[in-house]
């Protein structure tokens, strides 16, 4: 049987979720064994439009060009599965989407804004195709995505993490940063799958694995509200990797002023 | 010899950070055209810095590249430390170099054997390359795996670090887990000094060429997390005048800058740095490189890879001296008491210079903010070395040479088109 094949595409990001194969090390090596990487332009493999088993695909869909290229890495791939936060929310530049600032932002930056092609959103890759599993992640790690890929090579669909960074917490026995120190901690709401780093260095996390399971960000905003912070804290809070998540966009658009104003 | 036309076109680059295309067109032995396309979306970094609070700044200038982000957080965080007027102390000077040893060491280890390497030894790719070459290959994923290990202890991730803030760090690393490190940065040593000679054996094309140097220099050590910034040229300037010197400009078909130091094109990066810094070295990397062959200042810019390897073994010395004799502080960090100021920060990341400039307001809201990254800043001496070393390399050689030799020449300067492409103040005035 023909070992299955791969391909790595990027679009808008910051090339951080492919260094979870980069980073792989010794497993990378195993990987190339184990399957055929027919694309994948930062290790030097280029096809763009070879036929594959499987597609990852990181980053968000922000100009003409990457529309075409994601409709061909549909027609071209079994599986279609994105890798982090850009590619699954619309990531961090996904913020201009909030208030359509797109050409504001082109003309302020660009001396010759003409020469700039993009669309005035920044969308998750499920906008435009359909996706067959999403990892999320700012960034994601090699764990997540060697399990997601070892569970396709056994031709089972990979398993979801949808638990709160709360149970991960517990797991670890972190002290909670909210309860012990009143930090305006994200857990409550966010995905597992970072192994609750930020509790555990102390800080309070910043929602970077976005949307967990079942949550309830309104009171979460509430209590947020009770720690003492203003409106537009509690907007920054939730508008940030992940502003585009329908789940955290739309809790932190009820605190939400243009430019995260106060009043 | 015959009349030739010869378009060279590579679409989509590989083995960069980033998307860049190539456009060579040579008419009648004479180049006609060359350009390295940058087309990566913007992100606009710049704009959405707006309106965050000072806290918030080095978890959004992380993002902009999964490579480098520590040289982000660093010069982010000097930056805004300078706006409030704070000093963080021994203690978190000593442990942001050793966190950014680890990103040069991990990012100097992932270009030298997975991006430029390969080029050297004719292989399209790492995967190829490990068959004939297991023990290079092997010793570059443990050197870059030992980065990765060397961020998380102080960041607790290696993309996208948490641990770092403003004024320090959210948490000391034990002395167990330190004690863990040095062990393993031991053992690494001997491994950094075979890379190092090495990469000094690898078949390098001999391309001397004139150009100007710039990095930071700093009074005592290696130029890291600071310094001032020098050129072999004169220059040698405080970080805040920048603007006086450099400038930015926007060209068609681009969604990055090219930077110009008084109108010419300029080097940053690993072999600038080791070109002016050659009496700050470690008495112990500076050993390696008098019994290698090469000879420094160096003007063959095919020796970048070698000063790439000099400077993986000089980030291993440099984490050992610092975590020697590593005592828990009494404080991690330094608390912000934030007013309405502009602080400027500069560090070398693995690819160079990184300037960061931010007006924040008396809230800590950042008001403006302006990134100038090392890749927009070598793009101008991209282009120049592309010219001349295809002159020199032979215009009448085969398409598909001429094509290697120009992404070799390329992938040299290790090109990080995220970072490139996301920030882009524009000044119209040209000189």
């Amino acid at each position: 049987m023909a070992k299955p094949s791969v391909a790595v595409h990027k679009f808008s990001s910051c090339d951080g979720c492919q260094l979870a194969f980069l980073n792989a090390g010794e497993d990378l090596l195993r990987l190339a064994e184990l399957v055929d990487i027919r694309h994948f332009l930062e290790a030097g493999l280029a096809d763009e439009t070879a036929e594959v088993d499987i597609a990852f695909v990181e980053g968000s869909i922000s100009t003409e060009d990457e529309l075409k290229r994601i409709r061909q890495v549909r027609e071209n791939s079994r599986f279609v599965v994105t890798l982090g936060a850009c590619a699954t929310s619309g990531g961090l530049q996904a913020l201009r989407n909030l208030d359509n600032s797109n050409e504001a932002w082109k003309q302020a930056i660009y001396a010759q804004p003409i020469f700039i092609q993009t669309l005035e959103r920044a969308d998750p890759v499920s906008e435009h195709i359909e996706v067959d599993f999403e990892i999320w992640g700012c960034p994601v790690n090699g764990a997540q995505v060697l399990a997601a890929v070892r569970q396709l090579l056994f031709g089972v669909s990979p398993l979801d993490q949808r638990d709160k960074v709360c149970m991960e917490c517990k797991r670890q026995h972190a002290v909670c940063v909210m309860v012990s120190e009143g930090k305006p901690c994200l857990g409550p709401v966010t995905r597992t799958g970072c192994g609750a780093v930020c509790p555990r260095f102390g800080r309070d996390c910043y929602a970077c694995f976005g949307p967990a399971e079942n949550i309830n960000p309104d009171a979460l905003g509430h209590r947020l509200a009770g720690l003492g912070l203003p409106p537009s804290d509690i907007a920054r809070r939730f508008l940030f990797i992940n502003s585009n998540a329908p789940a955290f966009g739309d809790a932190g658009k009820k605190h939400y002023k243009r430019g995260f104003a106060d009043d | 010899m015959t009349e030739r036309s010869v378009s060279i076109h590579v679409p989509a680059m590989t083995r960069v950070e980033g998307e860049g295309s190539l456009r060579i067109r040579i008419e009648n032995d004479r180049i006609e055209d060359l350009a390295l396309d940058i087309f990566e979306p913007p992100r606009y970094f710049e704009k959405f810095l707006e309106g965050r609070r000072y806290h918030e700044v080095l978890d959004i200038t992380a993002r902009i590249c999964g490579i480098c982000p520590v040289a982000y957080q660093m010069s982010a965080a000097q930056a805004l430390e300078n706006a409030f007027g704070i000093d963080p102390g021994r203690w978190v000077r000593d442990m942001r170099r050793v966190f950014y040893c680890g990103e040069w060491l991990q990012s100097h280890a992932l270009h030298v054997h997975l991006l430029a390497a390969p080029d050297f030894l004719g292989f399209d790719s790492v995967v190829g390359m490990a068959e004939e070459h297991p023990q290079a290959v092997r010793r570059g994923l443990r050197l870059q795996g030992l980065g990765n290990e060397l961020i998380r202890l102080l960041g607790g991730r290696s993309v996208h670090p948490v641990g770092a803030r403003v004024g320090g760090f959210f948490r000391a690393p034990t002395q167990a887990e330190v004690d863990a490190m040095l062990v393993k940065l031991r053992a690494a040593l001997p491994q950094a000094e075979e890379l190092v000679a090495w990469a000094a054996a690898l078949p390098m094309p001999v391309d001397r060429q004139e150009f100007v140097n710039v990095a930071l220099r700093h009074a005592k050590d290696y130029p890291l997390a600071e310094g001032r910034i020098v050129s072999d040229g004169g220059l040698d300037i405080p970080i805040e005048e920048v603007e006086q010197h450099f400038v930015e400009e926007h060209r068609p078909q681009s969604t990055a800058l090219f930077a110009t130091l008084h109108g010419k094109p300029y080097l940053v990066g690993p072999l600038a740095r080791l070109n002016l810094n050659l009496d700050r070295l470690p008495a112990s990397s500076h050993a390696l490189l008098e019994q290698s062959h090469i000879r420094f200042p160096s003007d063959n810019m095919f020796h970048s890879l070698f000063a790439r390897a000099l400077e993986i073994h000089i980030a291993i010395v440099e984490a050992i001296r610092l975590l020697d004799g590593y005592q828990l502080p009494e404080r991690t960090h330094v608390e912000c008491e934030p007013h309405a100021g502009v602080g400027f920060g500069a560090t070398e990341a693995p690819r160079g210079i990184l300037w960061h400039r931010y007006e924040v307001d008396d809230e800590g809201i950042v008001r403006s903010a302006r990134i100038v990254p090392p890749t927009s800043q070598n793009q101008a001496r991209i282009e120049a070395d592309l010219h001349r070393s295809l002159l020199n390399f032979g215009l009448d050689r085969p398409d598909e040479e001429l094509r290697l030799r120009a992404e070799t020449v390329i992938r040299n300067y290790d090109p990080c088109i995220s970072c490139a492409t996301h920030f882009l103040k524009l000044k119209t005035d040209r000189r």
